[in-house]
């Protein structure tokens, strides 16, 4: 499903995000992303996501080189990756619906089709019933189960989370690793950044440890 | 990957002749958003729909005083006649015969004949030289024959014609066809037409800065949404469209702004021309802007508020990559 080659990220600024990083995550997989602040995990899944290109190396995702990908392809690219947020990154003027609508409304999905799949998608994440609420008065952990739902409720077969548990207690963090794993059983690839030891540690997943850019252990698919 | 998992492609089992449907749908659905968008901010789509119509007001309404003033010099034009001055060897019978001989012609409407006398009494009562003139041994003035025109034969250089054909004559000593300030008029109209053109062209300009900077406001205000919809793979097309609806919109409104503003002013002027026309005796009802012109302004401003936009989104919208 993704696959890096030798990938260096340069930036004018700062130097080299990433360095020479080789690594493969195969279709269905889900695994961790960790390391420090700084240690360039935004930075990769901001390659998977497109929102940047390699400054060197390959990065392969769905069979697709990403760095030779035309910009006209990069809106099709986006709908089969969904991502999820820290900050969830939801518009505060539109309700619960509209925002996990969105990538539907992109893909410009038929109306009953979108509404079909919205409400599946919040009930995947126990939030039906708030789709007329406005993000804002519901609480972190609900708002990011709302990220999450808008990340998937196009179903794609690969989703990022940057740091998804980033701002929520232990027990609202456990919720949503539940979460993915309820996503990961049914197929869905996943790769999860977090700093969070403690959370990951407890879960049997694959752990990809980045110091400084570069992937200094790989624990493997467990 | 597992083949349990749907794909995010099942929507390519949508009809391919719902497509059009769909996509009319979402079209219809974003004009609609952005006219409530607007809506929803009355001051601030007010102010910015007032700034376009007066904008456009301004040629609009200057254009309506030229085409009246064209109107006006075209009835000069219908009332003009030409004065043939015959020879003084002409007497009054072969004046009778030439005037019966114009009269079939078929460019003139009406031939009076002005004997010596009758000219000479009427120069007496109007010049205030009346003793003086009966003090004279003879005549000076020949007889003079009036030609009034057809009311199809307006133009200047119509006119002229048909006067240097009836000097052709004989007994015509000279023709005096008094449209030269007419003329004089009208080039001064044609000289003021092409003064509103440009004044519209540099309004038009305006009109794109303003939508082109409000629509850039407006980009600036969504930016996090622009993200977002990036993001989750809104194509550019589909981000732009709402931007350019609104741009749309702002024209559109701003063009009937402008067709209510220009109405009203003739509404308003109505009164006072009528009661100016009254004193010479004649009347004259303003003309509006009539339906090609208020189209075109409309349409006019529609495609300037698309084209601010445009304009606005191509070069401000690549700014809004997501962070």
């Amino acid at each position: 499903m993704i696959r890096f080659e030798h990938v260096t990220k340069r930036y004018p600024q700062r130097g080299n995000a990433l360095r020479n990083l080789s690594f493969e995550l195969a279709a269905g997989e889900m695994a961790f992303l960790t390391g420090h602040s700084g240690a360039g995990k935004s930075t990769l899944l901001r390659l998977i996501g497109l929102i940047e290109r390699p400054s060197r190396g390959q990065v392969v995702v769905n069979g697709r080189n990403l760095g030779r990908l035309p910009a006209r392809k990069i809106p099709l690219h986006r709908r089969e990756v969904g991502m999820i947020f820290q900050d969830h990154r939801l518009l505060p003027d539109r309700t619960v619906f509209d925002n996990v609508a969105l990538p539907l409304v992109a893909a410009s999905y038929g109306h009953k089709e979108l509404q079909r799949r919205v409400r599946a998608a919040l009930d995947q994440v126990n939030l039906l019933g708030k789709e007329r609420t406005l993000p804002i008065t519901l609480s972190s952990g609900e708002q990011q189960r709302v990220g999450i739902a808008r990340a998937v409720v196009a179903r794609p077969p690969l989703v990022l989370a940057d740091e998804p548990t980033g701002n929520l207690d232990p027990e609202l963090s456990r919720e949503i690793m539940g979460l993915f794993e309820r996503l990961h059983r049914v197929g869905v690839t996943l790769l999860i950044a977090s700093h969070d030891q403690a959370l990951i540690s407890d879960l049997p997943y694959r752990t990809l440890t980045l110091a400084g850019g570069a992937l200094i252990k790989d624990t493997g698919t467990r | 990957m597992r083949t349990g998992r749907r794909s995010a492609h099942r929507r390519a089992r949508v009809s391919p002749l719902r497509l059009p449907v769909i996509w009319l749908a979402h079209h219809l659905q974003v004009a609609l958003g952005s006219l409530g968008h607007l809506l929803r901010n009355p001051l601030a789509t007010g102010m910015t729909v007032a700034v376009i119509a007066v904008a456009l007001a301004l040629p609009a309404g200057l254009y309506a005083l030229i085409r009246n003033l064209d109107l006006l010099s075209e009835s000069w034009n219908q009332t003009a006649t030409i004065s043939l001055f015959l020879t003084m060897d002409t007497d009054l019978e072969q004046a009778r015969a030439l005037a019966a001989e114009l009269e079939a012609h078929r460019q003139l409407d009406q031939v009076t004949l002005i004997s010596p006398d009758q000219a000479l009494s009427e120069l007496g009562s109007y010049s205030g030289f009346g003793e003086a003139i009966t003090q004279l041994e003879e005549n000076p003035l020949p007889v003079v024959l009036t030609l009034q025109p057809t009311p199809d034969l307006w133009t200047p250089a119509a006119l002229e014609r048909l006067a240097e054909e009836a000097e052709t004559r004989p007994q015509v000593d000279f023709a005096r066809l008094d449209t030269q300030w007419v003329r004089r008029f009208q080039a001064i109209l044609n000289l003021a037409q092409r003064g509103v053109m440009l004044l519209g062209g540099a309004l038009a300009l305006a009109v794109l800065l303003v939508v082109g900077n409000t629509i850039r406001l407006e980009i600036e205000n969504r930016r996090n949404e622009i993200e977002i919809m990036e993001l989750v793979g809104a194509t550019p097309a589909f981000i732009r469209r709402p931007f350019l609806y609104t741009g749309g919109w702002y024209g559109l409104f701003g063009g009937l702004g402008a067709w209510v503003l220009v109405a009203l002013a003739l509404v308003l002027i109505q009164g006072p021309v009528s009661r100016l026309a009254a004193l010479y005796h004649t009347q004259f009802p303003l003309t509006g802007l009539g339906p090609t012109a208020s189209l075109t302004i409309l349409g006019g401003s529609l495609c300037l508020g698309l084209l601010g936009s445009w304009l606005s989104v191509g070069r401000h919208l690549g700014a809004a990559q997501p962070h």
